[in-house]
């Protein structure tokens, strides 16, 4: 089990020589004139956690309902484990899914909504009880086996749910906002749960979900999708240190996006190229991915937490700015300042309050340097 | 609610009540007459319940009716609900419209229409009068009645537990069977219960269809009062009220508690 072991990386999707247990090719979806699915290619492979993320009508839970069979695609091919699916229906694919609604039977008890699937493959009885029983451990729900859906909490039912679509130990399970009607702290609490029953019992999870703290929380990878495409597939570190647009940037996480024109450096390090971005504003240092042609226009994306605010410019980091400070947003642990250059950006920039708040160094309308390094931020060109 | 009812409100609230139910009330007192003569009271006895009960042509048309509403409200319950779930689920296919304009297009035709229709028809494939069309006339005209209760609780049922029980592994009919009809079950019976009301009370379509053998009770009551009304039939209608009032009554407080029950699970499951 390469997950419970940290020294074994977990990431078949770097070797070319893992087999994907879903592989989508080229899929497209069209309802009447409107593209839900545009031209999709995509890879999960087993045991992997795996989040579609993005803004509601991006087409995830379309694509999800294609997976499960609810939907067949207009073009392209989906397979699962190999196997071409688009002729398989929904009761024949051994695929799983739990619904945002949790969709529970509201006539059966709590067994018996976990019981459904298995009594639906005529599996024996003593297996049914066995496998039941165990779906209740897993999901600490064998007080309530005997009640009714209506007569348990919202985070138990979301339990139910969970059990009943794992019963069948599925090879893929399908998430769909699982975890959108429960309050923040019961989500945060269940997010680890279902992580730790996803490895626990080894199933491959594909979640659907609006919510990137969510995604970048339970998932090894994460696919950010946009009106019908995917825009990025990494993990959840690469979509935060290394988003590849500024769509992505801007959609997980704070960032502050500086427009301007990119020239290489010569002599600096690798890559090296300045950022021009308003009159008497110093350029922005910094390393471009990819060779950029002189004059071109960039993206320049720089998270708030990598900027440091100080009355002095910080001589050990590459990139400074000077401006004044117009806002500040005091969350406890950290704060956020927004800062008015003199070209009129504002920028925000995020420090972490290791002194009492009558400590504070800076305070509404002081003038403060920002300073940030070389490699803090990324060089987007779209 | 203490808004007091003017003198206006009680005055039209007693015509309203005294219209519709006056005569009713007037026949039920009646049937508890000791007078042969009908509406010269005499004092009260239930010798014409006992007199019905021992009226031979009158059991048989009894019988007969029963029968008739059993078959046909049973029926109609079973093409109802294919219709209700064909209309509501399948979405939008050809012919949906007209198709759903056609169910409920008897709900409005004047009975004489339908069972002159219906006449026309079982005399041009030459089917033979008697309880077997009675029941095919019943089945067709109440069948709408069942399709427009059980459409309107297929509208608020959440489409997901049918796919999560397709999920699971069940099959169309499976799913079908095990979920979707165990929710609809109450609006299906009220369905079944009004179903068995209309049929039970109709006297213009039964009429039209009829045959020699097969008399149903409201043409027997209505053939028997063209000779005077005999205090048996003011006994034998009292006892037709009560059941067709039992039924109605039944089919809407059961629709009416499975949407109260519906409502408190929805509450609860919000709350707790």
């Amino acid at each position: 089990m390469a997950q419970v072991k940290p020294q074994i990386v977990f990431d078949p999707w770097n070797d070319p020589k893992a087999k994907p247990l879903i592989q989508c090719r080229s899929i497209t979806k069209r309802f009447g004139d409107f593209t839900a699915i545009d031209t999709i290619d995509l890879n999960i492979y087993e045991k992997e956690f795996f989040a579609l993320l993005g803004p509601s009508g991006c087409g995830k839970t379309t694509l999800m309902r294609m997976l499960a069979g609810f939907e067949t695609p207009t073009e392209g091919k989906i397979t699962i484990d190999g196997q071409d699916v688009a002729q398989v229906p929904p009761n024949k694919r051994a695929v799983n899914m739990m619904f945002q609604s949790y969709a529970l039977f509201p006539h059966l008890s709590v067994w018996e909504n976990i019981a459904f699937g298995l009594k639906r493959e005529h599996a024996p009885k003593e297996r049914i009880e066995e496998r039941v029983a165990e779906m209740l451990r897993l999901t600490r729900l064998e007080k309530f086996a005997r009640r009714k859906p209506h007569q348990i909490s919202g985070g138990q039912r979301q339990r139910v749910a969970l059990a009943r679509s794992l019963a069948k130990a599925p090879k893929l399970l399908l998430l769909d906002e699982p975890l959108g009607a429960l309050d923040k702290k019961l989500r945060q609490d269940t997010q680890f749960e279902l992580m730790d029953i996803q490895e626990r019992t080894g199933t491959t999870f594909v979640i659907v979900t609006h919510d990137q703290e969510e995604a970048m929380t339970v998932a090894s990878r994460v696919a950010v999708m946009n009106a019908g495409e995917i825009m990025q597939i990494a993990t959840p570190a690469d979509i935060y240190e290394q988003p590849n647009s500024v769509y992505v940037a801007d959609f997980i996480g704070d960032v502050n996006i500086i427009e301007g024109n990119a020239s290489p450096v010569s002599g600096g390090p690798e890559g090296a190229i300045s950022i021009a971005y308003g009159e008497g504003q110093d350029p922005v240092q910094a390393i471009a991915t990819s060779p950029v042609t002189e004059g071109a226009k960039v993206f320049y994306a720089i998270r708030p937490e990598k900027i440091t605010v100080s009355h002095q410019p910080d001589p050990d980091r590459a990139n400074h700015a000077f401006g004044k400070i117009i806002d500040i947003a005091y969350l406890g642990n950290i704060s956020t300042y927004r800062v008015q250059l003199a070209n009129g950006q504002l920028i925000s920039a995020t420090m972490t309050n290791a002194r009492r708040l009558e400590r504070r160094a800076f305070t509404w309308e002081d003038e403060v340097w920002l300073s940030w390094t070389r490699t803090a931020g990324v060089v987007l060109t779209k | 609610m203490n808004k007091r009812l003017s003198w206006f409100n009680v005055t039209s609230l007693s015509l309203g009540f005294a219209f519709l139910y006056l005569p009713m009330l007037i026949l039920i007192f009646y049937s508890f007459n000791a007078s042969k003569l009908v509406t010269v009271w005499a004092g009260f006895s239930t010798k014409w319940y006992v007199a019905l009960m021992h009226d031979q042509p009158f059991l048989d048309a009894a019988w007969v009716t029963l029968k008739i509403a059993v078959s046909s409200s049973t029926l109609a319950t079973v093409l109802g609900t294919m219709a209700a779930i064909t209309l509501v689920r399948m979405g939008r296919f050809p012919g949906r419209t007209l198709f759903s304009g056609m169910i409920y297009a008897p709900l409005v035709m004047p009975d004489v229409i339908t069972g002159l229709s219906l006449l026309l028809l079982f005399i041009a494939i030459g089917l033979d009068r008697g309880i077997f069309t009675i029941m095919l006339a019943h089945t067709t005209f109440s069948m709408c009645y069942v399709s427009v209760v059980v459409s309107s609780r297929l509208l608020t049922f959440d489409r997901s537990l049918e796919e999560a029980s397709m999920d699971l592994g069940a099959s169309a009919f499976t799913t079908f069977r095990l979920v979707t009809l165990p929710i609809i079950l109450p609006a299906v019976v009220s369905g079944w219960l009004l179903a068995f009301t209309l049929s039970l009370d109709d006297l213009v379509i039964a009429s039209f269809t009829t045959g020699p053998s097969s008399t149903t009770l409201p043409i027997k009551i209505f053939s028997a009062v063209r000779l005077g009304v005999s205090p048996e039939i003011n006994a034998l209608s009292t006892l037709m009220i009560t059941v067709v009032a039992v039924g109605v009554v039944s089919a809407s407080l059961i629709s009416k508690r499975a949407i109260i029950k519906q409502r408190r699970e929805e509450q609860e499951g919000e709350r707790v």
